[in-house]
Formats: C-alpha cells, sequence, structure tokens
C-alpha cells in the first residue's frame, strides 16, 4: 500500500502562477520520505493540497489508497500535519490546544485526554500544559505542533520544516522521537533545508523545482551518484606542511586535520597508504556532511541561475 | 466521521468557543451589561418619565424588549466575526481544516458558539432590566424562537463577515456602518408610528424592525407590526427565510474556500 500516491497534479494560482506542473509522487507506506526542493519550488503548496489548505486546479491525491475527493473525512482521518508556521491560538493553553485537535477528529473526551498526554508527555512538555502557549519558547511551540499533528495517531505524518529555527538539541531529540514513530509504522514525509537531516532521517527522496519533480529515488542510490567524496581525517600528530600527493585532493584545514576528496572510483586504501608514506598517523575519520547539499545544488542549478538572474 | 464523532467534534468547537469568550468576560459580557443600565438609567428612567407613554406602554416596559434584542443581535455577530476572523488570522482555522470535518459542523459550531454569548448577554442584560421593571412574558415560546432564531441570523450573518474580511477593519465595518444605524432606526427606543409616513414606509425596509417588533410583541403582546398591518408570521417568516438563505450562502463559500484556503 502506498501512504501516498500523487497523480498528475497541478496548482495554478489566480494570475496564472502555475505553483504545480503535474507532479507525480508516490511515497510507500512505512517509509520516512524527505521532500526538498528551494524556496518556492512547490513543496508547501504540496503540502497544502494534500491537507486541504490549498485548492488543487487538478490531479488526484490518494492517503493510504483513499481519494480525498471521493472520501475525504476517511482519508483525513489518516493524516497528521505539521505547519511550517505556528498555527494554533497562543492565548490558549498547551494542553487545550493539544485536547481540542484531537476533538476536532472526534475522539472522546476521555481519549483525547489520554493521547494528549502521551504525546505531551514523549515531547517534554507535559509541565508546560497549563500555560499559555504564547508564553513558550519557539523551540516548545514546535514541539506542541507536532504534538498535535500525531494527537489522533495519523498513518501517515507531513512535517514542513519542522525544526527551522530551533536549537540542535532540540533538533536532535525532535529526530530521535522522529525515528521512533517511523520505527512504530507511522509514514513520513519531511520537508527540510537542512538536509543533513535528510541525508540522516530519511531513506527516499524527491527533490522539487519550479513545480516539478526532477528527482525521485532512494537516498542511498542518489548519494552513490556523488562523482566525488570528501572525508575529515584527524591526526595524532600536527603537521605543518601538506604531503605532496597527486592522487587525490588533500586540504590542511588546521595541523589537526585535513580534508581527503577523493574520486568515486578510488579505495581509502590509498589514502591511508600515501598519508603512512609520509608519517601521518590518522586517530579518527568521517565523511564530510553535506554530501546531499552538493547534489542538492547541481540538480536545482539551473532554477538558481535563472532566479539570480 | 460517524455521527458520534460529529457530534464530539461539534462539542469541541461549542466548548472552544463558549471557553473563549468567557475567558475574556470583562470585554465580552460586562461591557453590554453597563451600557444596558446606562441606557435604562438615562433614556429609561430620566428621560423615560417626561416620555411618558409609547407604543400603549410605559417608555421603559417599552424599552426593555428592544434593548434585549439589541444587546443578542450585536453580541451574536461580534463574537462569531471576532472569533472566526480571529483563527484566519493567527492561522489557527488550518487545525480545523486538515481534521475531517465537514464544512456544516465548522459552520455550526460558531454559530452556536455566538448564539451562546447572545443567550448569555442577554440574559444578563434582562436580569439587568429587571432593576428597572417588574417584567413579564406574554408568550414564551414565540419570545424563545424570536430570540434564538435573531441569534443564530446574526451569527450567521458575522460568520459571512469573517469569511470575506482580510484586515481587523472590514470586521468593524458593518456593524458600524450598517448593523447599527439598522438597529437604532429599527425602533428599539421609538414606535415607528411616530413617524411621518414616507419615514415609516423607508422603516419597513429594515429587516431588523421585524426582529425587534416580533420579540416587543412576544414580551408585550403588541407592536407596530399589527398596527402597520403585517402578521407577526411574515416577520417570524423572513427571520428564517434570511436564516436558510445565509446558510447556503456560507456553506458555498466554505465549499469553495473562500477566505480559507488559496
Amino acid at each position: 500500500m502506498k501512504a501516498l500516491s500523487i497523480s498528475n497534479l497541478k496548482k495554478e494560482y489566480q494570475g496564472g502562477v502555475q505553483a504545480l506542473k503535474g507532479i507525480n509522487l508516490q511515497v510507500d507506506e512505512g517509509d520516512f520520505f524527505a521532500l526538498l526542493g528551494p524556496n518556492g519550488a512547490g513543496k508547501s503548496t504540496t503540502i497544502g493540497v494534500i491537507s486541504s489548505l490549498v485548492t488543487k486546479t487538478s490531479g488526484q491525491v490518494k492517503i493510504l489508497d483513499i481519494d480525498i475527493d471521493e472520501n475525504h473525512s476517511l482519508a483525513k482521518k489518516k493524516l497528521g500535519v505539521v505547519g511550517q508556521e505556528v498555527n494554533f491560538n497562543q492565548f490558549e493553553k498547551v494542553g487545550d490546544i493539544i485536547r481540542n485537535q484531537a476533538g476536532y477528529y472526534g475522539l472522546g473526551f476521555r481519549k483525547s485526554k489520554e493521547n494528549a498526554k502521551y504525546y505531551m508527555k514523549k515531547l517534554d512538555i507535559w509541565d508546560k500544559r497549563n500555560e499559555q502557549a504564547r508564553k513558550l519558547s519557539g523551540g516548545m511551540k514546535r514541539r506542541v505542533m507536532v504534538a498535535k499533528a500525531l494527537v489522533n495517531n495519523p498513518e501517515l505524518l507531513i512535517l514542513d520544516e519542522p525544526t527551522a529555527g530551533v536549537d540542535i538539541e532540540l533538533r536532535r531529540s525532535l529526530w530521535d522521537f522522529l525515528t521512533e514513530i517511523n520505527n512504530n509504522g507511522t509514514s513520513i514525509i519531511l520537508t527540510t533545508h537542512y538536509l543533513e537531516e535528510a541525508e540522516r532521517l530519511c531513506r527516499n527522496i524527491a527533490i522539487i523545482d519550479s513545480g516539478e519533480i526532477v528527482e525521485n529515488t532512494s537516498m542511498q542510490e542518489l548519494l552513490t551518484r556523488l562523482e566525488e567524496e570528501t572525508f575529515i581525517f584527524d591526526l595524532v600528530k600536527p603537521i605543518n606542511e601538506l604531503p605532496d600527493v597527486n592522487e587525490f585532493e588533500v586540504v590542511l584545514e588546521n595541523p589537526r586535520r585535513i580534508k581527503v576528496t577523493l574520486a568515486k572510483d578510488q579505495g581509502l586504501n590509498t589514502v591511508f597508504k600515501k598519508l603512512s608514506e609520509f608519517g601521518i598517523e590518522i586517530s579518527s575519520m568521517r565523511n564530510e556532511t553535506g554530501r546531499l547539499e552538493e547534489l542538492f545544488l547541481e540538480l536545482v542549478e539551473p532554477t538558481l541561475k535563472e532566479k539570480e538572474q | 466521521m460517524n455521527t458520534t464523532e460529529q457530534f464530539r467534534a461539534l462539542g469541541t468547537i461549542l466548548y472552544k468557543e463558549i471557553h473563549r469568550f468567557m475567558r475574556i468576560w470583562m470585554q465580552t459580557l460586562i461591557p453590554p451589561a453597563i451600557m444596558i443600565m446606562l441606557y435604562f438609567v438615562i433614556f429609561g428612567t430620566l428621560i423615560g418619565k417626561r416620555i411618558g407613554q409609547m407604543g400603549g406602554f410605559d417608555y421603559v416596559q417599552f424599552m426593555i424588549p428592544g434593548l434585549i434584542m439589541m444587546s443578542v443581535i450585536s453580541n451574536s455577530y461580534s463574537n462569531v466575526v471576532s472569533s472566526f476572523f480571529g483563527q484566519k488570522f493567527s492561522r489557527s482555522i488550518e487545525e480545523l481544516l486538515i481534521t475531517p470535518l465537514p464544512h456544516y459542523l465548522i459552520l455550526l459550531g460558531w454559530v452556536l458558539g455566538g448564539v451562546a454569548r447572545g443567550l448569555v448577554v442577554g440574559a444578563i442584560v434582562t436580569f439587568v432590566s429587571l432593576w428597572f421593571y417588574d417584567l413579564t412574558v406574554d408568550n414564551w415560546p414565540l419570545c424563545i424562537f424570536v430570540v434564538i432564531s435573531t441569534s443564530v441570523l446574526f451569527s450567521l450573518g458575522g460568520f459571512l463577515n469573517a469569511l470575506f474580511a482580510e484586515s481587523f477593519d472590514d470586521i468593524s465595518i458593518i456593524p458600524t456602518f450598517i448593523m447599527q444605524p439598522l438597529i437604532y432606526l429599527g425602533g428599539v427606543f421609538y414606535s415607528i408610528q411616530l413617524l411621518p409616513s414616507f419615514w415609516q414606509t423607508i422603516s419597513l425596509a429594515n429587516p431588523i424592525l421585524y426582529m425587534i417588533n416580533a420579540f416587543r410583541f412576544s414580551i408585550l403582546g403588541s407592536s407596530d407590526l399589527e398596527a402597520l398591518g403585517f402578521s407577526i408570521y411574515s416577520a417570524l417568516g423572513m427571520i428564517v427565510f434570511f436564516i436558510v438563505l445565509f446558510s447556503s450562502i456560507c456553506l458555498w463559500l466554505l465549499n469553495k474556500g473562500r477566505g480559507i484556503r488559496t
């Protein structure tokens, strides 16, 4: 079964702006899926159409094989959405906001209370339940939005830039939480500007640009397309000069760290061998993050250049 | 959503709406009570004594149904328009739009919220009026029907206004420039039989006149309507007609996504 199936989805705004030019997208049940794209590419419009905040011009959207036009109510029961901006009444108490959201889905009072309590505890906002939402920090408000989106136990959760502007600690705790609920069976679609986030969390990916899907594949497959890869090596002893090597590119980041860029077909053994020839000992190594970023820029570069011009 | 789920969802909207205006009772419930008390003191007691009789009743007695209705109308309207526009403005309307809630439940929830506030304020005003006059009701069923149906109608009006509103200015234009004049010229403070025939004819085009007079009839057993040759049923029919019309327009606009979807 597909968690989400979009066929030939088009959206034309008044004034003739074509936000979506007939996109097709399939997300498997249980997947953790990244939907990426530059600003104005059509990510939020796509999410808006799925969640009924935007009226589509044409096309078909199915949530868990249920057409949103044919059985709107059933399709929406299976969906939870975390919007890009805070979208709750900030004068209400946190507990009321989350319980009311459960009520809108038709959950009984006891069940609403139970679910709200569960997710408030999971997201560490239980202590804030009696506080007015406007008094919370930006990160806490994000947690309220996630709890609100999950309170009806949706089978498909869509998050539109959930970690935008939040601190690293919260971002990482949110990542762990999302991984946990995905492992428990909830399908997740994530849009983000932090490509590291997508690379770390998502198994499959689609890149949308100017209202069209320009790439739709697995994260693994996409990353293997990189022509070269960069590694960071931490050194046991500091060095002042770079070794003279031609086989690969080396950059001295600081006396205890070098950055090595290899072609896709080159093995790491060459690097180790060459470095040891120069008496350089390595204490640790890691991939440079941002591999996805390189690919992303490659894919959307023509549009970015067009916009710049 | 099955029927039970729909009731629960409707209950949630209604609870939220009642909770909202009760939370800010200093802004929503006290000002109408103070304003009405001033009307009674100034127009009823001080000036009213000099006026004497109006439409065959003491002036205070004549004024009471109009003042109750004026409070119900303006509070039902303002509750819905400010609450729904507030939700649009803060984008918290998205909370509802992403759920399986059908549009008629969203409309019904807000209308019931408006009716709840209209009736609470109407009850407060009635209670205040009892200090000034020993009020009796001539026809309870008619009284209840008129007050609730008028409250429903103006709640729908508020909803319609909120759907079109794009700024806070937009939610005050209709109450200030259309509703207030119609209420004040709708026979709250005077019998239209006092007007020259030309202005009487003009006044008959004011729908609020029929509502105030239908309510006055239910309490006092007499109003301008019969004197001008109109049956009370024509007033009731008109209220029902506008309720059906406004509900249909609101639902059509909601289904189209006017003001709530892009």
